[in-house]
């Protein structure tokens, strides 16, 4: 339990704080309309779904203020940056921005669907009551229109018997906007599924664009005013006594006629301050992507791997940071993430683009048809973001796992520890780095074998020996490779990547790599760090938190994943 | 990478289908005015749904199946060319849909499954058609086999460089000999 708590202690406790006031938002809403005596004239015609109607609406106020800030990057990675204190477990906090843009969005989504609803049942109440079918008192409060001579104010927004809810719901800004946002809302629910999302990028990303049309629907929603309260007049009208005669009011002193008027539109005041906010991050990028950026050097690699060494004025990277790069020659809109594999000692930023999809695949041809020595297309580059590998130099042991093309973010940190093993940089508070790097096969990856080549001899060079232990996991063996491990077996070097390290085959056996970890470092802290699937994310995690011990004295390992 | 606009359709029909229903059921439920087209609402959006619900096998890349797919998947390959093609299909969503805008209640459901149907035009106009996911269970049984049967080919071995004992390099040789050997060529 005690584990559990070191791990997920901080998310935990977030979700608990938003869930508890969106709760508190429904009820408080929920007990103001239903036994606010101001509404009582308004229940007579709508009933229990008037509360049911504004309750969700005050939540999806809230939620919608809360859903554009965990996308705001550039934001985020300032704030990762100033967090002097508590280092470590608010960084943690903020990979997890993803899923809480996820959880709020459900959210929005399922107050939408409750408010909806209530509020289909609150034009048909409207309707009915106009035409008398729940008595004298709805019958005549709805009869009440907006007159200047007859001193009335409206209370039913219906006005005439010949609408129906669909014609009313279409000609008043709050059911046009609500009709309008809610059908975005879907859309940009449909293209967001998992499946779209991992396939076809473009969709999910061209039409979650739809927000700007929901965010400024929902700003206008409330402009008619249609949900209406009553309002003191001068005598008082007397609800309890006059509810029976209302054929009497306005002729009797303690009944005048009840005058209504509808509330300030609030929704404005929640969101404002998160569109802002969420403008400055897109205009920060856009400046960004204006500035040149020039090719320092553009190397093809051994399965059609594209390294670009990149250079731009001001940029500072650090570990294991990613940028977003586009190439309007290729597309416009297109931003595409990619994790820089240079370490910030260089004079130049590196990304290894594999091909992966459309617009990697036009990239590396464009490139390909390059004369030597010629600039490559104009690009530029939005970032740097960091993520959570910035932290590995924090722990005193990390264990790095890099799945497949996973491993792009350690070529960043192994080649820094290089760096700073050169230059004896004190900022270096590792003692120790156990690197795992898991692949089906090494195509595509013959880049990385050959800076572990040059680090294995740096190492040996220095008597290091201890300070790097990496261990490669081949998981796509077949019969072949069997085979041909068995003819070699004799040789110094591993026949596959030519590294002092022999290659293991299948996957690691993760609780017999903890215990070592574990048992070499009996007293510090492990950050544990992978790039990859999401099932090994769990699988890590909760070995994580078996290993570790509550007692600070003995091996702690803390979890961070980098989310892409 | 291309879109297999049919994917997305996919989604968005059974989106629309629940809301259809959705819409359909507070339609009857509260009573309202136009009812009738609240009924239909709803068994609109439970047949869009169970015709949605399996997804189709994916022409490039590995299709993900939902939970439990396999049933739907049989009776929807059941109506041939009907399901499979999208033309067919869009027309279906675009005639399903027409009552839905009769009434405020199903108004929604009415929008979303045009514009599915739309989707499912580009779809179809793509050359898009939907292929049933089926389950291979012969691989297994192969497998299966195999272990059963004795080995074939002897076991492998080192290549005759090897094989071959040097007198000069007896560390490296492959194996122990009973004999000694005298040095050859």
């Amino acid at each position: 339990m005690g584990n559990w708590i070191i791990n997920h202690g901080l998310s935990a406790f977030i979700v608990v704080v938003w869930m508890g006031i969106n709760i508190f938002l429904f009820v408080y809403y929920y007990m103001l309309y239903d036994l606010g005596p101001q509404f009582e004239y308004t229940r007579e015609l709508l009933g229990a779904a008037l509360p049911w109607a504004r309750a969700p609406a005050a939540v999806l106020n809230f939620n919608c203020m809360l859903i554009l800030l965990p996308v705001c990057r550039n934001l985020l990675s300032l704030l990762r940056g100033s967090f002097m204190c508590c280092e470590r477990t608010m960084r943690k906090q903020l990979d997890k921005n993803l899923t809480f843009h996820k959880l709020v969005a459900y959210m929005i989504a399922l107050m939408t669907a409750v408010h909806t609803i209530a509020h289909l049942l609150n034009v048909e109440r409207y309707s009915n009551s106009l035409a008398g079918l729940y008595g004298p008192l709805a019958g005549n409060l709805s009869m009440l229109g907006d007159s200047s001579e007859l001193n009335t104010t409206y209370l039913n927004p219906i006005r005439s018997t010949s609408t129906t809810p669909t014609l009313f719901v279409f000609t008043t800004i709050a059911g046009l906007t609500g009709v309008v946002i809610t059908l975005a809302l879907i859309l940009i629910i449909t293209s967001s599924m998992e499946v779209i999302r991992r396939s076809f990028f473009e969709v999910f990303w061209y039409t979650h664009h739809l927000f700007i049309i929901f965010f400024a629907g929902l700003v206008f929603h409330g402009a008619g005013r249609i949900v209406r309260s009553q309002q003191v007049t001068d005598p008082p009208h007397n609800n309890s006594f006059c509810e029976d005669q209302p054929e009497n009011w306005g002729k009797i002193p303690e009944c005048p006629i009840p005058q209504f008027a509808g509330g300030f539109p609030q929704t404005w005041m929640w969101v404002i301050g998160p569109m802002i906010i969420y403008l400055c991050e897109r205009i920060l990028r856009f400046i960004r992507y204006m500035q040149p950026v020039s090719y320092r050097k553009i190397v093809i690699r051994p399965s059609r791997v594209l390294e670009l060494q990149l250079v731009k004025a001001g940029f500072k990277m650090e570990v294991g940071q990613y940028v977003f790069l586009n190439c309007p020659a290729i597309s416009q809109l297109e931003w595409h993430p990619f994790t820089m594999t240079s370490a910030p000692e260089e004079d130049f930023f590196s990304v290894h683009i594999r091909l992966a999809g459309d617009w990697t695949e036009k990239l590396i041809k464009m490139v390909e048809n390059l004369p030597e020595g010629a600039q490559g297309p104009s690009i530029s580059v939005d970032g740097p973001l960091g993520t959570a590998s910035e932290d590995v130099f924090k722990y005193e042991v990390s264990m790095l796992v890099g799945a497949g093309i996973g491993v792009t973010p350690f070529a960043s940190i192994l080649k820094s520890i290089w760096y700073k093993f050169k230059d004896s940089n004190p900022k270096l508070q590792t003692k120790r780095i156990y690197f795992y790097w898991l692949c089906r096969e090494t195509h595509a990856f013959e880049w990385f074998a050959d800076l572990l080549q040059v680090l294995e001899k740096e190492m040996e060079e220095r008597g290091m020996k201890d300070f790097l232990t990496y261990k490669l996991y081949l998981t796509g063996w077949d019969q072949s490779h069997a085979d041909h491990a068995m003819v070699h077996f004799d040789k110094d070097t591993d026949i596959i990547t030519g590294l002092k390290q022999k290659t293991l085959y299948g996957r690691p056996n993760w609780d017999k790599e903890f215990e070592e970890v574990r048992k070499d470092n009996p007293s510090s802290e492990v950050g544990t760090f992978l790039c990859g699937p999401q099932a090994l994310a769990k699988d890590l995690d909760k070995k994580c938190v078996k290993y570790s011990d509550v007692d600070p004295r003995r091996t702690k390992f803390y979890f961070n994943k980098e989310n892409f | 990478g291309k879109i297999e606009w049919a994917m997305w359709a996919n989604e968005q029909a059974l989106a629309a289908g629940l809301i259809y229903l959705t819409g359909g059921i507070v339609g009857v439920a509260g009573q309202f005015r136009g009812w009738q087209f609240a009924a239909f609402g709803i068994a609109a959006g439970v047949f869009v749904c169970l015709l949605e619900y399996p997804r189709s096998k994916r022409s490039k890349g590995t299709s993900v199946e939902r939970t439990g797919q396999y049933c739907f998947t049989v009776c929807v390959k059941a109506f041939g060319p009907l399901t499979s093609n999208y033309y067919v299909r869009a027309l279906l969503h675009a005639a399903l849909c027409v009552p839905g805008g009769f009434m405020l209640a199903t108004v929604l459901g009415c929008v979303c499954l045009g514009i599915a149907s739309l989707i499912y035009l580009s779809a179809a106009i793509h050359g898009e058609h939907w292929e049933p996911i089926l389950h291979r269970k012969e691989l297994s049984k192969r497998i299966g086999e195999s272990i059963k049967k004795p080995p074939q080919n002897p076991p492998p071995r080192p290549p005759p460089e090897l094989r071959r004992k040097k007198a000069d390099h007896l560390e490296t040789a492959a194996y122990d000999n009973p004999m000694t050997v005298a040095v050859s060529e």
